[in-house]
């Protein structure tokens, strides 16, 4: 069986976001890059499902500029066996992702179909219920647990009230939560390994997508910064400004 | 709780920006799969592995230490286990041959990753340091079976090794050294001698220890010319259940590296192999003597950018009285301390000595490379560089290495002294850097004695050679003269005191010692006064593209500002001490001192 995953690249989660002088965008100039945390809790999965033999092949599949390559490359180093890069001029829509993945999917017929639940940038959780959608494959979303067996894949997501398990048939999409598993450090001689593995590079009309724009970016602006407070001498003066003032109550 | 951040924009601003690592490396032989991408790739996981494994337990190898109990030696909680991490990542393997299962890459490339696993947790950092040490040995003189049987459980990380050089009576001095090797019928010695300071000589984080240990055959020669080098296992590789009488006598207490187990080791007949040629032991130490140098070098980089780090954001952080001209945060309850010019002092002191530290430091490490890999000139010019600039390397970084973990201290105040913040450890941890692998004042003796005036001064035209021509290059730069013109000055009064100090030597051999400490801190503020420059004129050349990181390349400048004009003029009180002679130091009757 073959799983495919696809990774972000997004901004490193350690790094501090800057927005651009122009509200237009966040700056990514001279930002540090990763792949996405949720995206490598994916692809760690598939390893370790390829470790435990019930894989035979691991691609990792991203969309955007050349630099996405690095974050294919960290995949590879982690034990993924090639790569895919669908090249685009910005990481385009969710809805667009889906459709240039499903094409991908199409062409590899991977037996399991693994994302992050959602990228840290944009915080859409979007791809892969669209993915899912436009296959007909079944989805399970937000995986703590992953379990193959008798050609199901049993999966405990993670709801508000807990845990809700489902058997899914395959193929199958399954997006990943935080908690279903630690990822690896790569290795260095896995690293080394990495820049020999195959990568391909395609494009979407390749693919034949056609990319589609359905919203617009109107405006970025940091939280507003956390002002000093003030000291009050009562509690009667504090319901007064709480009242008056705050118009909280 | 004290953190370590990877300065990885900084490490690839040296690496790739000021030293084009990419075409180094594509000019040396087997070294093409140094590519920028990978060296990227490699620092990021290595940076990783640094912050999450190794940092946590800095302060744990402190508090808890090293333990003995009959000759077994456990190491601080989580070392076991970060150890594995770190074999299993396969890092001990980076920098050696890959005929033994090294991954073959540039050992300049080594520094960088020890850089991190260094800053990280020093104590740590050892273990897997002395291993190296040791993996150079066998790989410049072992035989291939030797190799075949030990460099490759060393490469693996599955065995460690040690250097066993110290005795109790004989430190810096080792041509007194007493350890016997008593050849036997089968071609192996019986090795007979205590060895002390044996750092990671025993521990619990590999199943086996590969000593490297130097002793006396029975006919040697006196002195150091009757050295020779024999691997001593703990466990021999066919018994490896039974102890070789190899044992650990005791721990030392230390005032740092806690978290490293100094050992005072036992060999009792135990069996060892000759590596190399017999009485030629002291050479073969030598040929990698400035590679293990650069390593200590790099624990006053690692100090200094630890306690840079740490201080900095306290300085932030700690309100406390009101700036000079009034307020700087009038909402807040107090400043941050960092508004006061003598709490920037000591930032930025500890900054500019962290980042030309790293210049130098992997500066040198090119030259390791090309010494190691390259033929013909580029390897002799290389290796007559590195001989000058090593004893600079460490015995310079150390010394500032260890002011700068004071001045991260201080900016503490009172919290400084407090174990928790972690600062105390730093100042106690980087105290041994100035001692261990050679004192400064060995060192001292080194460069001026033999380094530079044995060698008539050729060593160090070595060097002002290269300052000379960048000074040139840069004559026309207005931008630059801020910085070349008194480089240029310093070159030349380098030369004119070498000249001075030499004269007067050939009268009295104290006068060499008497100037020697002197002259090496002399010399390595304009050792880094030249890296300072090359790195301004880098940011210099990169603003002017404009193609952004704008703040990064303002703060190289400002800080070769500051370098330059709070740092560089105490060569001024150097060259008065260096040149008030002997005479005061030496006329005080032996006797005279305790009055």
């Amino acid at each position: 069986m073959k799983i495919l995953v696809a990774v972000k690249r997004v901004i490193d989660y350690n790094a501090k976001v800057r927005v651009k002088a122009d509200n237009s965008d966040v700056d990514l100039n001279n930002t540090k890059m990763a792949i996405n945390p949720f995206c490598e809790i994916a692809v760690e999965e598939a390893i370790r499902l390829k470790e435990a033999g019930s894989a035979d092949e691991v691609i990792v599949v991203s969309v955007g500029p050349k630099a996405c390559q690095e974050q294919i490359r960290t995949a590879l180093a982690l034990g993924a066996d090639r790569g895919i890069q669908i090249e685009t001029d910005d990481i385009p829509e969710s809805l667009n992702v889906a459709k240039l993945l499903a094409q991908v999917v199409k062409n590899e017929e991977p037996g399991l179909v693994l994302l992050g639940k959602q990228a840290i940038d944009s915080d859409n959780n979007q791809t892969g219920q669209m993915l899912s959608a436009l296959l007909g494959m079944p989805q399970a979303t937000f995986a703590s647990e992953l379990t193959l067996k008798d050609g199901k894949v049993q999966v405990a997501r993670e709801i508000d009230g807990g845990s809700q398990t489902l058997s899914l048939s395959l193929p199958a999409v399954i997006t990943a939560d935080l908690r279903l598993n630690e990822p690896r450090y790569a290795s260095l001689p896995n690293i080394m390994k990495a820049k020999r593995k195959p990568l391909t590079v395609t494009t979407p009309e390749t693919l034949g997508v056609e990319l589609k724009t359905h919203s617009t970016l109107i405006k970025v602006t940091p939280p507003v910064e956390r002002s000093a407070g003030i000291l009050v001498n009562s509690v009667d003066e504090l319901v007064e400004k709480l009242k008056n003032q705050a118009n909280v109550i | 709780m004290p953190e370590y951040k990877a300065p990885l924009r900084d490490m690839s601003f040296v690496l790739n920006e000021v030293l084009d690592a990419e075409r180094h490396y594509q000019n040396l032989p087997g070294c093409e799969e140094a590519t920028p991408d990978m060296v990227a790739a490699i620092m990021e996981e290595g940076a990783k592995f640094s912050e999450r494994v190794l940092s946590p337990l800095n302060q744990v190898g402190d508090q808890q230490g090293c333990t003995w109990n009959d000759g077994v030696v456990t190491t601080p909680d989580g070392f076991k286990e970060a150890y594995q991490q770190f074999v299993e990542g396969g890092w001990p393997s980076l920098a050696h041959e890959t005929e033994w299962g090294g991954q073959g890459l540039p050992e300049s490339l080594g520094i960088v990753l020890n850089e991190m696993v260094g800053t990280a947790n020093w104590s740590w950092s050892m273990y897997p340091g002395l291993s190296h040490g040791a993996m150079n040995t066998l790989d410049a003189h072992g035989t291939d079976e030797q190799k075949e049987t030990y460099l490759t459980k060393l490469i693996s990380g599955e065995w460690t090794g040690t250097m066993c050089l110290t005795e109790p009576h004989c430190g810096t001095d080792l041509g007194m050294l007493r350890t016997k090797a008593e050849p036997q019928a089968d071609g192996s010695y019986k090795i007979s001698g205590t060895k002390i300071f044996i750092s990671a000589g025993e521990h619990d984080m590999a199943d086996n220890i590969i000593h490297i240990v130097l002793a006396r055959l029975p006919d040697a020669p006196a002195g150091t010319k009757g050295i020779s080098l024999f691997i001593v296992p703990k466990h021999l590789p066919d018994a490896l259940n039974e102890s070789n009488g190899v044992s650990c006598g005791s721990l030392e207490h230390k005032m740092g590296i806690h978290g490293n187990s100094t050992c005072v080791m036992n060999f009792d007949g135990a069996t060892g192999y000759l590596i190399g040629t017999a009485n030629k032991g002291l050479n073969c130490m030598f040929t990698f003597m400035n590679t293990a140098r650069l390593g200590t070098a790099l624990q006053g980089l690692a100090h200094a950018e630890w306690g840079f780090q740490n201080s900095l954001a306290y300085a932030k952080d700690r309100l406390q009285m009101r700036a000079l001209n009034g307020p700087a945060y009038p909402d807040k309850a107090a400043d941050p301390i960092i508004v006061h010019p003598e709490v920037r002092k000591m930032l930025l002191t500890q900054k500019a000595f962290a980042e030309a530290g790293r210049a130098m430091i992997y500066y040198c490490a090119q030259l390791v490379d090309k010494v190691k890999l390259c033929e013909g000139d580029e390897k002799k010019d290389a290796d007559a560089l590195l001989a000058f600039l090593t004893p600079i390397a460490k015995a310079f970084l150390t010394e500032v290495g260890f002011e700068s973990a004071n001045h991260g201290l201080q900016i503490f105040g009172g919290h400084g002294y407090i174990a928790e913040w972690g600062m105390e450890q730093n100042v106690r941890d980087s105290r041994i850097s100035m001692l261990y692998e050679g004192t400064t004042q060995i060192q001292a003796l080194d460069l001026l004695g033999r380094k530079v005036l044995m060698t008539q001064g050729e060593a160090l035209k070595g060097f002002t050679k290269i300052m000379h021509k960048f000074c040139q290059t840069e004559a026309d730069n207005s931008e630059m003269q801020a910085f070349t013109q008194p480089l240029a000055a310093l070159n030349k009064e380098w030369g004119e005191l070498t000249m001075n100090v030499g004269m007067k030597a050939m009268q009295n051999r104290d006068e060499v010692g008497a100037a020697s400490v002197d002259y090496l801190m002399y010399s390595g503020y304009i050792v880094l006064g030249y890296f300072w420059a090359r790195m301004a004129k880098v940011a210099q050349e990169k603003l002017a593209l404009g193609e952004g990181d704008t703040a990064f390349y303002q703060a190289k400048l400002t800080t070769a500002t500051f370098y330059f004009q709070r740092i560089l003029p105490r060569t001024r009180s150097l060259v008065e001490t260096m040149q008030s002679g002997a005479d005061n130091l030496m006329s005080m009757d032996q006797e005279h001192f305790s009055f």
